[in-house]
Formats: C-alpha cells, structure tokens, sequence
C-alpha cells in the first residue's frame, strides 16, 4: 500500500511540472511561484510525501488540473458507477464460467463441449472494445432495443446513486457489464476446465472409481472442490482485471464511472486524479488479496493446519 | 536400436510435435492464416497497388466509398474507402504491419527481460529470487490494460508533446512489454526451479561447470517449452493490448495508424451507416487474434504433456 | 470353479507409432484365501492385468480379447456388472498412499461416502463401521484421526488408511498394485504382515503385483512371472524360485541379489544364452593409474547438515537436522556403503562431499586436504575432477537437449581445455565402449536410450574426468533387476580395473552387500556403525542393524 502511495506521489512530483499543465502559456513567472506556494511544492520532499499520506488517508487528493475541482469530489461521484458496473460482470463472468468450465472439463468430448471452447477461444481474442462496438451496433444500432451510452436514470441512496432501481438503468446496465464479462468468463472457463481435466486424472480419483464410489459424486464432491481452490484466486485477480478493463468498457458505452474519468486524465495528465486512482486501485487489490487469503483458510485444509500449527 | 540415418529432418518428422500438427486441422489452418497475414502486413508494398499515406494519391471523391460488392461499390476499392478516400484494405495491411511489429516487439522484450530475470531467480534463489517473486506478484495483481495505460501516462509527462508522436510506438512497446513481463518472469522461474533440482544440473556442477554456462547452456533449452507456449499468447494478448490503446487514443497517432487506431477512428462513423470502415479492421483484428490464440491453444495442449 | 478366472485375456493399447500388446491372452486363476503374487520387470503387464479386473485401464488401452469371471460374475459381458463390483466385492491398493487420497476430505469423510454407496447403513452406523475398521489396520486414536485430512498421516500410515477404504465394504478379492514399494523397509513389513493377516482373517483372495521378489517369496502362496504381456511362468511360489522352469524366470532369480551371501558377479542369462564376456575397458591405457597404498582418500570428521525449512526466520524451531555429526573414512581404492532408510540422510552427505551442499559443521579431507572451505575456484576445479557421481534417475540425470556425444565432451574440454576434436572423439568412443555402448550412441539424444543404457552414459560422463573417488546415490535403484545386475557387474570391473574407489549409498542392503567392502549404517543422520560388511550381515551390533536384517525380504526365506 505504500509502495503504490509513493509510487502516486513520485507522479504527483516528478512528472513533469504540474503548474505547466495547470496553467496557461501567458502566466507570469511570478504568479507561479505564488501557486507553487500555495500547493506546497517548495516543500522539501520528505515533508511533501508526509503531507501526501496523511491527506490521502483523508481521502484528500488534491485538485484536478483539467477540472478544478476537488478529485475526492469526482471520484466519490463515479464510484457507484463503476462498482456497480464491476460487480455485476463479476457475477456474470464467475458464475457462468465457473459452471461452463465445470461442464466441459467433465465432459470432454462431446459437440456443446468443442463448441463451448471454439466460443471461449474467440472470447479471449476478441478485445473488449471490438465487442462493446458489436454490440452497440447489434442491440442499439440496428436491434433498438437497448441503449447504447450512460447509466439511464439512477436514483440516489444518500452518498450512493444506483441503477439497479429503475427499469432504464437496468437496460443500460446489461450491454457494458456483458461486455465486461466475457473476457473474464472465457478465461475462467479455460482455467476451471483444464484443472477439472487434471484432476480427473489423478491418483485419487481412480482410486475412489476403484471404490465404486457414483460417477456424479466423484465429478461433484471429489474433483468439483479441488477444481475450485485455484477459481479462487483467478475471481480474486478477476476483480481487479474487471476494474481495469471497465476502462475500455466505461469508454465504450460512455459510462460515467471512474475508468472514463481515468483515461480522460490520462489524456490530459491530470496527475492528482491518475494518481488517486492508483491509490484507490491499490486500495481495492490489497483488500481482494486479503479476501482471497481468508478464504483459503476455510476451503483448504492443509492451509488451515498450517495456520494452526503456527499459531499454536 | 536401429542405424537409421539421423538427419535433423528425420529426427522432426519424427518427433510428436511434428505428428500433432499434421493431425490438427486447426493448427494448419492457424498457420496458413497467420503465414498469409505476416506475408501481406511485412510485404504491403508488393501485396496492394495504394499507398494510403501518400497524400497526392488520394482523393476525397473516393471517401466513404461502400465495399465493392454492395450497390455503390467500386471495383478497384474491395474492402471499400474511409472518410480520407483511403483504400480499406491497404489500410488494414499497412496498419496490420504497425500491430505487429509493435506486437511482437513488445513481447520480445518482455520475454527476453521476463526469462532473463526468472531464469536467474529460480536459479540463484534466496533474497534475490524473493525480491524478484515479490515485485511480479505486485505486478501481477495490477491489471497489463492499466500497466500500460500508467507508463502511457507517465511518458506522455516526461515527453514533450512533439516529442510525442514520433515515440510513441517505443512507448507503446515498452509500456506492453512492461506489462507482459512477469507471465514469463513466473513461468521460467517455476521450470526453473524443476529442472534446477534435476541430476543433470548437479551433474554439470560436479563436472565443474559454471553458473552461467549451467544457465545458458542447460536450463534456457529445457524451459524455452512453456515460454514458447505463454509467448505465443502474450502475441495475442500484446496486439489486442496495443489495439486497445490505440482504441483508447493513447497509442499510436492517427498519421501511422495500427489496427486499433483504425477502429476508433471508424467508430464515428458507424452510426451515420458506414460500418465497413471500422468492421474489416475490426475483423481483420479478431482473426489475427484467433489465429494466433488457436495456434497458442494447440502448443499449449501438445508441449503440456501434463493434460494428456 | 475358481473364484477369479481370468481366461485368455489380451489389453492392447493403441499408439501413434504401434499398437503394444500390453497382455497376450493371459491364463491366471485366483482361490479364496490365497495371495497370488504377480511379478514381471517393468512394461511386462503386470499392472495391466490388475486394472482390467476392475476394469480401470488408463487410455488409449482396451481389453481386445478373453473374459474375467468372479464368483461366477462376467466382469465384461455387461458394464453394469463392475459398477456394482468395484468397491464392495474388489478392492484396490495403489502404489502411492501420497496421492490416493482426496486431500481436501478427511478420511472418515471417504470410508463414509464407500460405506454408504454400497451398504445400507446409516451415518452413525457407518461411522461406527469406520472406526473400527481404521482399529483393525491398525490406526490408533481411530475416532480422534477419524476427522483427520489424509496429510496429517505419515506414509506407512496412509497406506493403512487406504487398506482400510478398500477394504470398508468387505470385498472379497483384494488387488494390490505394488503396495509398499512408495514405503521404507521396516514400514513395508509392517504393511505386508496386515495384508497377510487380513487375508487369513477375512479369507480373502489377494493379488500381489510386485517387481520384488524378496516381498513375493515372503508373502505369496503362488506366483505368475509376466514378462512384455506374457504370463511366462505360473505355480506355487516356492517351486518358481527355486526351480524355474523358463529361461526368463531363472535369469529373473538369477539376477535377484542374495541376501545370505556375497557373491563376486552376478550371472546374466541372456535369451540367447551367451555368456558374458569381461568388459573391455578401453579407456585403461588414457589412465593414470594410482597405486592402492594403504591410506585414507576420504576422511569425514563430525560432519553435519541443517537444513531449515523456512530461510526468513532462523529460528531453530523449523530447523531439520539431516546429517548429525558423522564421521567415517574411506581408503583408497576401497568401496564404501551407506545405507539408510529415507531421511537417513545418506544421500546429503554425498551431496556435501560432491560440493553441492556446504556442512553447517564438520569437515571432509580429500587426500589429506580439507575441502569444505574453498573459495578459490582454480582450486576447487582440481578437487571436481577428481570426485565424480552418479545419480539415482537415469532420466533426470541427462540434459535431454545435448546429444550424448556433446554431454561427455562437456567435462572433456572443461578440465582439458587444450585437447584437440579429434583427441576428444577417440577419447568419447573409448569411453562409450568401456561402458559398453556403441560408438554410434553419441550421435543420439538420451530419450533415445533405455534407463539401463542412460546410466551407462552417465557412468561415462562421470569417468570422462578420470575420478579417483566416485559417489554412486542409489545408482540402479530405478532399474528392473536384471538391468541392475549389469549395471553393479560394469561397476564392479570399472573398480577393479581403474583402482576407482567408490562410496556407494543404497537403501537396499542385498545390493549393498554385493558392491562393498565396508558399510555405515545411518539412521536419522546419525551413524549407528560402521563394520566389514560380511561381519555386518553376519554378527550386528546395533539394535537398528539388527531390525533392518530381520525385517528386509528375503528371496531366500522360500527355503525355510
């Protein structure tokens, strides 16, 4: 978490100098050196890194240089935007290709199965972007049945807006997260399945073939369960990825979430914001690896016997 | 043993690998898709009769011509005109060449810096291979598409802003291969870590032999398998990376445009009618892709001996 | 009528280049009550024969011909028929007690989910039935490991919990595919003597597939030698050992080294009945010979390893010690055995006086000169040409990518950087020819090679530097037994005629009474004692010794 804090500060202060971006050709050299002070800029640096810190863990990132307004304002803004965005391809990409995954490991050949992995093969090489295109022209282009840009009308829970609430914001929400997904959901497939694969070839289960244990439990209860340990992690990089790529995707459909704020910062080097996205990214791995680790706890026992012989 | 004669074209006719392919209709024709695809991007000159970025050969009475099959087409225009009156095809061509070079740039890079630091990781071990682990786990969590988004930014930063076009393909490649390079970090580092504890590596030990040669000579050959395998996909991975910065428009400027700049730029105009403009290379994209996915897919079921 | 009849059966498996006959109509009978055992080398189908009982045989294997009948029931006449078989009338063993088990189930969890497919209890009754099975095989605090994960028990214990799984449902006929050759000697006696007693017990019919015949002449009632998918040879065990009829089982016994007494070469029966000519050791002229003089080549003083299991913290908490303060000598010219069960720390030690391993503490004196300590690298050269090894895998202990030739040119030009290319190919060929390989060998790659063949490319390699000391770490444990018997007779000569001296480290005391003149005994990294090895076998004195004599299969016990 600190590391990426510098990581963002050192943006913050060596890239480039962040007056020239602030302010136009014409100021004067004097009224820079007033606006350096005000930010603090002649500071020394360890002072300026300090001052960093302890403001981001207020949630104070400054103020944009293409906006002028405050970044914790914007980003809190978007944020239901794209959480809400993410969260919902989460969902579609693990479900579906966990199940998917599942069911092609068990059956390995067979139609559906070849056609499932050709689909999952064109999924990973189709880029995000192709698809949201796709899909605008299909469903809102030529289809008009879904829209094709923003979050429809969202209602707003205190801090919080949402779209789950009304009947466009649902509409709207479909497109983006399925677009999303299918990355994701291709890559899951092709991991769940070549884990099933492998399991189903291990000593163990011939061994409980061998006991007669029914082909549906040892698929369900002994390989199934083996099989899911590594989904864990891949849903926990999943997430993350999701974040990410909702960048492309909030482009796309011009979502109004933190991604499309992102690369317009991007664009613009507006550093405060590229440099606060950074923390709240960081901010989101470092709590998703802490998920991930607690429940491996509870899922692989000899993970929990080692935790206990440590503790104990 | 027989006394066969062991030519080096006996020996791969003979291997499994050799065997696997011409029993795997998807792999010839991955092949032949990507060996047609490389022949027309790398030798464009000779393949269309335009030269879409010579201005005096352009003519905007020729933009926004349709495909030649449909009812205002040309017969000279296949693949149809975008909003310059450049021919679609050569464009594609001419873009397709900017994907891979940038493509297979980035993933030389990536891997040459990825294997380099896991090979000697897994090899010398301790603190080092930690620090090493470490900072590709780290990097690992943070998504490639936002890697390479960071190290766009922070050069766009650094460079001046007319410096920024002309470097902006070493960005781009450098800022995929960044983002490319602990997927090979990990994989080599883990074939390392087998092959380190097999005798043959004592064995060279014993004999005298150093580290480096050990390195070089004896572990690098037997990892390159795996490292062939994720090279194969980071190419997919890389071209789709770089499409989408430039989707993005934080890749390569519209003056030279690659495949993804292609597809933004033709995206305005998708809903006034002209879809062919960012369809074909959108296409063209995805079967690239595929081609080269299928190809992956294939190597990785036949050198993963583990799946069989 | 038998109780299993396995008539006329054929398993072919079809691969790319040919199709392998895995099983050649294959003739086998079992009685309730007995122990068959079933022996061969490996690739003679002896696994095969257990896995179409069950009806498991891996792909691309298929049953081509013949029947198996048990109890009356045609196992192939109807796939339903082996659904209800497996499990509750045959059970089945594994090899390996590590990976039989689902390791994210506790074991109680798994003989539940047996008992309940096949017999009509309930959870608590099968429970019950659980715990008292885990009791019979000998599992103690059975209802407290009950709850268990399968990693919180030792190997040989594993193995009773899978005894016991295939066991939960009262099967009638037991296969067990080479039960206790993943397990230490004391272990694998401990488990041999449940399977017999069960079988007394519970009058099963029990299927032994092994490649020991020390196990099969202290176990079985009968046994059949299988040999590339043939069932050569069937009868009562003691008649097979001790007069076999067909050529292949007399060079089988023949190769099987006594374990009551030294013999000087082991006999090798070939198919064609030629004898075997004295190896011709081509590269004695390129030797310089060192004269035997009665002085010591090595000497270990308190040697000791540590190894810690976690490098970030040192606490001594997590810390293993593999080797304990041992100390013994070797003299020139002499051949020295180390034996120990696993995590004896035998092989460690070589390892520390190859210099892949520096001691924690203690010292190793190579003609008189410590070489622990070296950090000049000119130095250290001179001492790695003169200790070489040869390793347990034939083949891991190839670079798969280098031809045969490139491997021993590797330490040629190392230690002798000046020698001409010509110089190094007569040089290969001499060696590949007193290894007994052929000089077209270095033209290949290693996977070209049988395990037997690899070892003699790697006895070459190690001999390309002409040793004076070679540490040899269980050098023919993964080879078939008659390959082994070559491979300790070209040994033997080696020693014999370059005056090599050899510390030779084995888990298996037979083989190491053949081969040395002086044996250490470790246990846990420490040394038990260190004695003339007829005086070892004959007059032991320490207790661990004693248990290890008693307790190893003897092909010989047939007699008593």
């Amino acid at each position: 978490m600190l590391v990426v804090a510098f990581v963002s500060f050192s943006l913050f202060n060596f890239v480039g100098d962040p007056i020239n971006n602030m302010v136009g050709e014409e100021t004067s050299d004097a009224e820079r050196t007033e606006l350096r002070e005000t930010l603090g800029l002649t500071d020394p640096i360890y002072i300026q890194f300090t001052r960093f810190v302890g403001n981001a863990s207020k949630g104070n990132f400054g103020i944009s240089y293409q906006l002028k307004r405050p970044v914790s304002e914007l980003i809190s803004e978007r944020l239901p935007a794209t959480i809400e965005l993410v969260l919902v391809s989460a969902l579609i990409a693990l479900i579906s290709g966990t199940l998917l995954g599942v069911y092609t490991g068990i059956n390995r050949k067979g139609y559906l199965s070849d056609i499932i992995l050709a689909i999952s093969l064109l999924g990973v090489s189709l880029p995000t972007f192709v698809i949201g295109i796709l899909f605008i022209y299909l469903f809102a282009v030529i289809l008009g049945v879904l829209p094709s840009f923003g979050r429809g009308e969202v209602v707003s829970l205190g801090y919080w807006t949402t779209g789950f609430l009304t009947l466009s914001g649902l509409k709207a929400i479909i497109l983006p997260s399925v677009t999303l997904s299918l990355f994701q959901m291709t890559y899951i497939i092709r991991l769940v399945r070549a884990e099933m694969m492998e399991i189903l070839q291990t000593d163990y289960i011939k061994f409980a073939r061998a006991r007669g244990i029914k082909e549906k439990s040892i698929h369900y209860k002994h390989a199934l369960k083996n099989g899911l340990i590594p989904v864990i992690t891949i849903a926990g990089i999943n997430i993350g990825t999701l974040i990410a790529f909702s960048i492309i995707t909030e482009t796309v459909f011009q979502w109004p979430g933190m991604g499309f704020l992102f690369i317009q910062a991007v664009q613009f080097v507006d550093i405060p914001i590229m440099s606060a996205y950074l923390v709240f990214i960081a901010f989101v791995f470092v709590m998703i690896n802490f998920i991930v680790d607690i429940l491996y706890y509870f899922i692989d026992p000899r993970i929990r016997v080692k935790a206990e012989a440590v503790s104990g | 043993m027989d006394n066969k004669k062991l030519t080096l074209i006996s020996r791969i006719k003979d291997s499994d690998i050799y065997f696997s392919f011409i029993k795997s209709p998807t792999a010839i024709l991955s092949t032949v898709i990507l060996v047609i695809i490389f022949f027309c991007s790398f030798f464009v000159e000779l393949v269309t009769p335009y030269n879409p970025f010579d201005p005096s050969s352009l003519s905007l009475m020729d933009a926004f011509t349709p495909p030649s099959w449909t009812e205002n087409g040309l017969s000279k225009f296949i693949l149809g005109t975008d909003g310059q009156g450049r021919d679609m095809l050569s464009t594609i061509l001419y873009g397709s060449r900017i994907s891979l070079i940038v493509g297979f740039s980035a993933v030389i890079f990536a891997l040459v810096l990825g294997v380099g630091l896991g090979l000697s990781a897994g090899y010398f071990g301790g603190k080092y291979e930690m620090i090493v682990m470490r900072l590709t786990d780290v990097q690992l969590t943070v998504p490639s598409i936002l890697m390479a988004l960071l190290v766009d930014g922070i050069a766009r930063g650094i460079i001046s802003r007319e410096m920024h076009d002309e470097m902006a393909i070493y960005v781009l490649i450098f800022a995929i291969g960044i983002s490319e390079w602990p997927q090979f970090a990990r994989v080599s580092r883990a074939a390392t870590l087998v092959e380190k504890n097999k005798d043959y590596v004592s064995a060279s030990t014993i004999i005298g032999v150093s580290n480096i040669i050990i390195m070089f000579k004896h572990i690098l050959p037997n990892i390159m398998r795996p490292v062939l395998v994720i090279g194969t996909i980071g190419l997919a991975l890389a071209i789709i990376a770089e499409a989408t910065l430039s989707f993005l428009g934080v890749g390569v400027p519209p003056t030279t445009p690659s495949l993804g700049t292609l597809i933004r730029l033709g995206n305005d105009f998708l809903f006034s009618g002209e879809w062919w403009i960012t369809f074909f290379p959108a296409i063209f994209l995805v079967l690239l892709a595929f081609s080269i996915n299928l190809l992956g897919d294939w190597m990785r079921d036949t050198l993963n001996p583990k799946l069989n | 009528m038998s109780f299993l009849k396995i008539n006329n059966l054929s398993v072919n498996y079809e691969m790319r280049r040919e199709t392998v006959y895995a099983a050649k109509k294959v003739n086998i009978n079992v009685e309730k009550g007995e122990i068959l055992g079933l022996v061969g080398e490996s690739g003679s189908g002896k696994s095969t024969v257990g896995n179409a009982i069950i009806n498991l045989i891996d792909e691309p294997g298929k049953v081509s011909g013949g029947s198996i009948i048990l109890d009356g029931t045609n196992i192939y006449e109807n796939p339903e028929n082996i659904l209800k078989l497996r499990g509750n009338k045959i059970g089945l063993i594994f090899q390996d007690p590590q990976t039989s088990l689902n390791p994210i189930l506790t074991i109680g969890e798994q003989l539940i989910e047996t008992i309940q497919t096949h017999l009509k209890l309930n959870k608590e009754e099968a429970k019950n039935k659980a715990i008292n099975l885990l009791k019979e095989v000998g599992i103690k605090d059975a209802d407290v490991r009950f709850d268990n994960y399968p990693h919180q028990f030792s190997g040989g214990m594993r193995q009773r919990v899978v005894i016991s799984l295939a066991l939960c449902c009262e099967p009638e006929l037991l296969i067990a595919d080479e039960p206790t050759t993943a397990l230490d000697v004391s272990i694998q006696s401990q488990i041999l003597d449940l399977i017999k007693r069960l079988t007394k017990e519970r009058n099963l019919a029990v299927i032994l597939i092994t490649h020991d015949m020390g196990v099969i002449s202290e176990t079985t009632n009968r046994v059949a030698v299988m040999k590339n998918g043939d069932l050569v040879e069937i009868g009562p065990t003691k008649e097979i050992l001790t007069n076999p009829k067909e050529i292949y089982t007399k060079a089988l016994v023949s190769s099987v080294p006594p374990t009551n007494k030294k013999i000087n070469r082991f006999k090798i029966i070939e198919k064609e009945n030629k004898t075997q000519s004295e190896t011709n050791i081509k590269i004695l002229n390129r030797w310089t010979k060192k004269e035997i003089i009665d002085q010591d080549l090595v000497e270990v003083k308190n040697l000791s390893k540590t190894f810690d299991d976690n490098f970030f913290t040192e606490s001594s908490k997590n810390s293993v010690m593999a080797v304990d303060g041992v100390s013994f000598s070797i003299k020139e010219g002499e051949s020295f055995g180390l034996v120990g069960e696993s995590g004896s720390g035998k092989s460690t030690i070589a390892k520390m006086i190859v210099n892949l391993y520096s001691p924690s503490a203690g010292d190793i004196n190579f003609d008189n000169v410590c070489i622990t300590n070296i950090t000049n690298n000119k130095e250290m050269m001179k001492f790695r040409k003169q200790i070489q090894m040869i390793f347990q895998d034939p083949y891991s202990s190839l670079n798969g990518r280098l031809k045969v030739k490139d491997i021993i040119t590797e330490p040629i030009k190392l230690h002798n950087p000046s020698i001409s290319s010509q110089e190094i190919d007569n040089y290969i060929y001499d060696l590949l020819e007193s290894v007994e390989l052929t000089q077209q060998s270095a033209e290949r790659y290693p996977h070209e090679f049988s395990g037997g063949q690899r070892q003699r490319i790697s006895i070459a390699r190690a001999l390309a530097t002409q040793p004076r000391l070679l540490v040899c770490d269980e050098p023919t444990s993964a080879l078939d037994v008659s390959i082994q018997a070559q491979i300790l007779n070209l040994l033997k000569d080696l020693q014999e005629q370059l005056n090599l001296t050899i510390l030779f480290i084995s888990h298996d005391l037979p083989v190491v009474r053949q081969m040395c003149d002086r044996i250490a005994v470790l246990k846990n990294g420490k040394l038990c004692e260190i004695s003339k090895t007829e005086e070892l076998f004959k007059n032991p004195s320490h207790d661990y010794t004693k248990e290890l004599l008693t307790l190893m299969p003897k092909i010989e016990s047939i007699y008593n």
